[in-house]
Parts: C-alpha cells; sequence; structure tokens
C-alpha cells in the first residue's frame, strides 16, 4: 500500500452517498473505481448524476474503470486550508483524466511535489479515510 | 427585437468604509451603502420599488425594506452565486425597469468576509466561508473536499497550472497583473492595501496553493456596495452623470467547484467567452473599442483568463499583454481595475467594480482614463458569470 496523504482526523469531511451517486463510493469501499456510464450511448461521466448529458437517458450502469489515466493538472497546497488537512501541508491535489474520459480530483501518493508533472500516467489505489469512508487515490503508474 | 440595450443606467453609487474588520453587523452595512447609493442618485427611500441581492446575500429584501423605510417593492430578485452574480444583478434590474417592472432598483452587496468578522454559524455569517465546510458533505463539494481541495485558492490553482502548461503562462505574469493593481490602489484614498509593490515582492510573498502567492490571492475584506439603476427616461433628471447600460449578459457553464467538468469543457468554451459573444452582439462593438476594464480578479491570474475570454488578447497570449504593460494606467492600452480591484482595493464580491465602472464614466475615479466612453465590467469568469457594457 501507498503512504497516506492526508492522515484521518476525527473532523475530516466525509461524503454522504446518495441514491444518485452510492455505486460510486461502495465501489471505493471495494477498492474498485466505478463510474456511471449510460446504458443507452454508453459514454461514462464523472462527478455522478441522475441523466446522462448526452443522450438524457436515466438508465445507467456502475461500470467498473481500468483505474488509469494522465495527470491533467495539479497544485501543491500550502494553506490555510482546513484544520484537517493542514498537518498535512504541503500536500498535492491532482485532476486525473481518467482512460475512459471523465475528469476525477485526487490525490498522488508515492511522489514527491518536485516530480509531479502535467500528462504523468497514474493509477488508482485506495485508501480508507475513515472506518466508513475510502477515498480513490493514484500513484505513478509502474 | 426586445433587448436592455440603452434602456437603463447607473444613477447612483453607495458604499461603506471598506476595512480587514469593520465592527457592523451586515445588516448595517447593507444599510449605509443602499443609503448612500439613492442619495447618490438624488431619489429617496420612497423611490425605490425594486431590490436585486446575490442569492447568497445574508440581507433579506425584507431586512432592507423596514430597515430603509421602503414603502412598497414591486420587484426582487436573487442572482445564484458569488463573483459571479456581480453584472448578473445589473442584467435583471435593467430588464425590469425596462419592461416597467420597476421604477427604480437598488442593487447591493454587502459582507463581513474578514477573517476575524464571523456574525454567525451558517456558512454565510461572516469570515470565511470554507472554514465552516461541514463534516458531513451531501454536495458536489464530496468529490473535492474530501482530497484537501477546500479554497477558493486551491480549486483555481488548478484551472491556472494548466494555463501555464497549455501556452506558457508564467508566475511572473500574475505577478505584473497585481503589480499593476496595487499601483492603482496606491492613488485611491479608498484602497484598502495603498502600499506599493514590486514584481519581486510578487515573487517572494508565500505560496498558498502553488502556483499562487499571497500577493495574488484578493484581499478579504468587510464592506458594503450598492447602486441604484433606472430606466433611460429617468436617468436624465439624475444628480451626476448618468452610467448608460449599453449592454449586457449572462452565462452559466461549466464551474469551478465542479472542476471535472470544466475541464471537459474549457478549451471549446468558457462562460466568459458565451458571455462576450452576447454583450459585444448586443453593444455593436469590439473588444478594442473599449477604454478600461474591472476584470473580476479574485485571484490575479483571472484577470488574465478575462483578458482572453473577452477578446483583448488570443488565447494563451494574455501573459506577454500584461508583461508589456498594456493594464496599467494610464499609458496601458487597457487599463484594468483602476481601483486597485480586489486584489489592492478591497474584495465586496466584485460590488466595488461597478461603482468603479461608473466612477469612470463620470469622470470621477482616481486613476481616471482620458475620455472614457465605453468601460467593461464583468463578473468571475469561472462561476456562473456575466458582464456589463456602461457608456456615457
Amino acid at each position: 500500500m501507498s503512504q497516506r496523504v492526508t492522515p484521518p482526523t476525527p473532523d475530516q469531511p466525509v461524503p454522504v452517498a446518495n441514491f444518485d451517486n452510492h455505486g460510486f463510493w461502495e465501489g471505493c469501499r471495494q477498492h474498485e473505481l466505478r463510474l456511471q456510464r449510460c446504458r443507452a450511448c454508453h459514454i461514462f461521466r464523472h462527478q455522478p448524476r441522475p441523466m446522462c448529458p448526452h443522450c438524457r437517458s436515466l438508465d445507467y450502469e456502475w461500470a467498473r474503470a481500468s483505474g488509469r489515466g494522465t495527470v491533467y493538472t495539479f497544485t501543491i497546497v500550502h494553506g490555510p486550508t482546513l484544520p484537517a488537512f493542514q498537518a498535512a501541508a504541503p500536500y498535492n491535489v491532482i485532476v486525473v483524466q481518467l482512460e475512459e474520459g471523465p475528469f476525477m480530483v485526487s490525490n498522488l501518493v508515492d511522489c514527491v511535489a518536485e516530480h509531479i508533472r502535467i500528462g504523468m500516467a497514474v493509477e488508482v489505489v485506495f485508501e480508507d479515510a475513515t472506518e466508513a469512508t475510502t477515498l480513490p487515490r493514484f500513484r505513478p503508474l509502474r | 427585437m426586445l433587448s436592455i440595450r440603452d434602456r437603463a443606467a447607473i444613477i447612483g453609487i453607495g458604499q461603506t468604509e471598506f476595512s480587514k474588520q469593520i465592527g457592523k453587523t451586515e445588516h448595517r452595512v447593507a444599510c449605509e451603502a443602499i443609503a448612500a447609493a439613492i442619495a447618490d442618485a438624488g431619489l429617496t427611500p420612497a423611490d425605490i420599488d425594486g431590490i436585486v441581492r446575490y442569492d447568497i446575500e445574508t440581507n433579506t429584501e425584507l431586512a432592507i425594506i423596514y430597515s430603509l423605510g421602503i414603502p412598497h417593492l414591486r420587484f426582487f430578485a436573487g442572482v445564484t452565486s458569488g463573483g459571479g452574480a456581480v453584472c448578473g444583478t445589473i442584467v435583471l434590474a435593467a430588464m425590469a425597469v425596462a419592461t416597467g417592472q420597476a421604477n427604480n432598483v437598488v442593487c447591493f452587496r454587502a459582507r463581513n468576509r474578514g477573517r476575524r468578522s464571523v456574525s454567525g454559524p451558517g456558512k454565510f455569517g461572516g469570515g470565511r466561508p470554507w472554514e465552516k465546510t461541514p463534516t458531513l458533505l451531501t454536495d458536489f463539494y464530496q468529490y473535492h473536499i474530501p482530497f484537501g481541495l477546500v479554497t477558493p485558492a486551491q480549486e483555481m490553482a488548478l484551472i491556472y497550472r494548466r494555463h501555464m502548461h497549455e501556452y506558457g503562462t508564467t508566475t511572473e505574469h500574475f505577478g505584473h497583473v497585481a503589480v499593476a493593481q496595487r499601483a492603482h490602489a496606491a492613488r485611491n484614498p479608498n484602497a484598502v492595501m495603498r502600499q506599493p509593490i514590486t514584481l519581486a515582492d510578487h515573487q517572494h510573498s508565500r505560496w498558498i496553493a502553488e502556483p499562487l502567492r499571497l500577493l495574488d490571492c484578493c484581499l478579504e475584506t468587510d464592506g458594503g456596495c450598492a447602486v441604484v439603476v433606472t430606466s433611460v427616461e429617468r436617468a436624465r433628471d439624475a444628480r451626476h452623470p448618468p452610467a448608460y447600460i449599453l449592454a449586457g449578459a449572462q452565462a452559466e457553464g461549466p464551474i469551478h467547484i465542479q472542476l471535472a467538468d470544466y475541464f471537459q469543457h474549457w478549451k471549446e468554451d468558457t462562460g466568459g467567452r458565451a458571455v462576450a459573444r452576447q454583450l459585444y452582439g448586443m453593444a455593436g462593438i469590439h473588444p478594442e473599442d473599449i477604454n478600461a476594464a474591472m476584470f473580476y480578479d479574485h485571484f490575479s491570474p483571472a484577470v488574465l483568463l478575462s483578458l482572453e475570454d473577452y477578446g483583448f488578447c488570443a488565447p494563451g497570449e494574455s501573459g506577454p499583454f500584461v508583461a508589456a504593460g498594456n493594464i496599467a494606467w494610464p499609458t496601458g492600452r487597457l487599463p484594468v481595475n483602476t481601483h486597485g480591484g480586489s486584489l489592492s482595493e478591497a474584495f465586496i464580491h466584485g460590488y466595488n467594480h461597478l461603482l468603479e465602472g461608473v466612477r469612470q464614466i463620470r469622470g470621477t475615479a482616481a486613476c481616471q482614463v482620458k475620455d472614457a466612453q465605453l468601460v467593461l465590467v464583468t463578473s468571475s469568469n469561472t462561476d456562473p458569470t456575466g458582464a456589463i457594457v456602461l457608456r456615457r
């Protein structure tokens, strides 16, 4: 497993799953990156939403994504930031363009800030942020 | 074709003092700014029959009318978002007076957003909204905040980093914006930050969220600003020369709190470009006709993106454009944020930019652009956004 970049603290904000997005967070708990894929036009989408913005279909599945992508952009956060994260600063936040097309906000682990590059290939890893929440993070593709 | 082109004007402007901690409620701040704007227009509260505010404004219409003694509102509305709402409020007010739904409309923003000006526990109860992030995330923020992406600076840093990658934009280019605007603020007695800065000061200021440094970030200010919008017919009787609203437009597209969607589309189009097309079409003008621009500047590189969105530069050319001195008053080809903007005058969620636009048209700005005929004012360019063109 990779190093933890944002240690969990009692006040760490966590996602609350709902009817439209539960498949994403449930997938994370099972260490699978699952994205919404429209059953009508087969286009992947993230962030989750009830309707396909391409064909307006309400019919979708939670499809397993490859977990691979490239870094589209990134920042190194120094702060101020939330107390739950400040101790980890400076830490990175990346936007990954997934192989399936959608973009996703995440963190890059197993990589020092100086080595983060736009365009670098990455793959998903899963880290338990709290007892109930698992977050999809990424590491350089080996 | 029906249009708001040249149908309305801003005839009154008002504000409170700007400070890091004003020591007044947002309710009082709003009352002071609005009363000043009504007086500046040569009207009384009894003449006001419309109010437009940001939908996140804590002062409701009710709070305003019972304090100012406004007897009867016929029109009231809110515009979604924060910095994306600035010019949308004016567009709605212009629509209302152009269609006879109201005669005189007050538009305003009042805020206690200094770090220590917390007045209530709610997200918009003063202070920094992001510091009040709940532990349980039920909205779109749940795809960002668990990864430590919390503040506007952090969100926008991602967008600016990509611009650097695509076009070779540098942090020195950001610095040219900060330096130029501080030089403008140095002449403005209203400005919170008046000490001139150099490019070296900018480059040595601490990182907030790379590539953004402290001197790229807007101030955190308490204060209020208000304007009075009326029809062109009534504007002729105003106390001051009217700032006619030549054109106004809004657009809502992929926004920065939903980064996934922003990056999906930004190369093809942005909210700013969508507004610019509507605006120039309605006004029948081109970017080169504009004499000064008040760009929403929560962060200095927002000015770079706006220069490109509104057609003053081709995509990727805004960095060299500012480095060549083009946004600096008085010699630049397009003086930008001549009051110092959010970076140096005050951060009133962009509303102080409207006041400066009116001052440029009146000829009363501290950094007055000679013979300013057309002034562009914009809302935040990655939010739901908007813009207006004011003319003499």
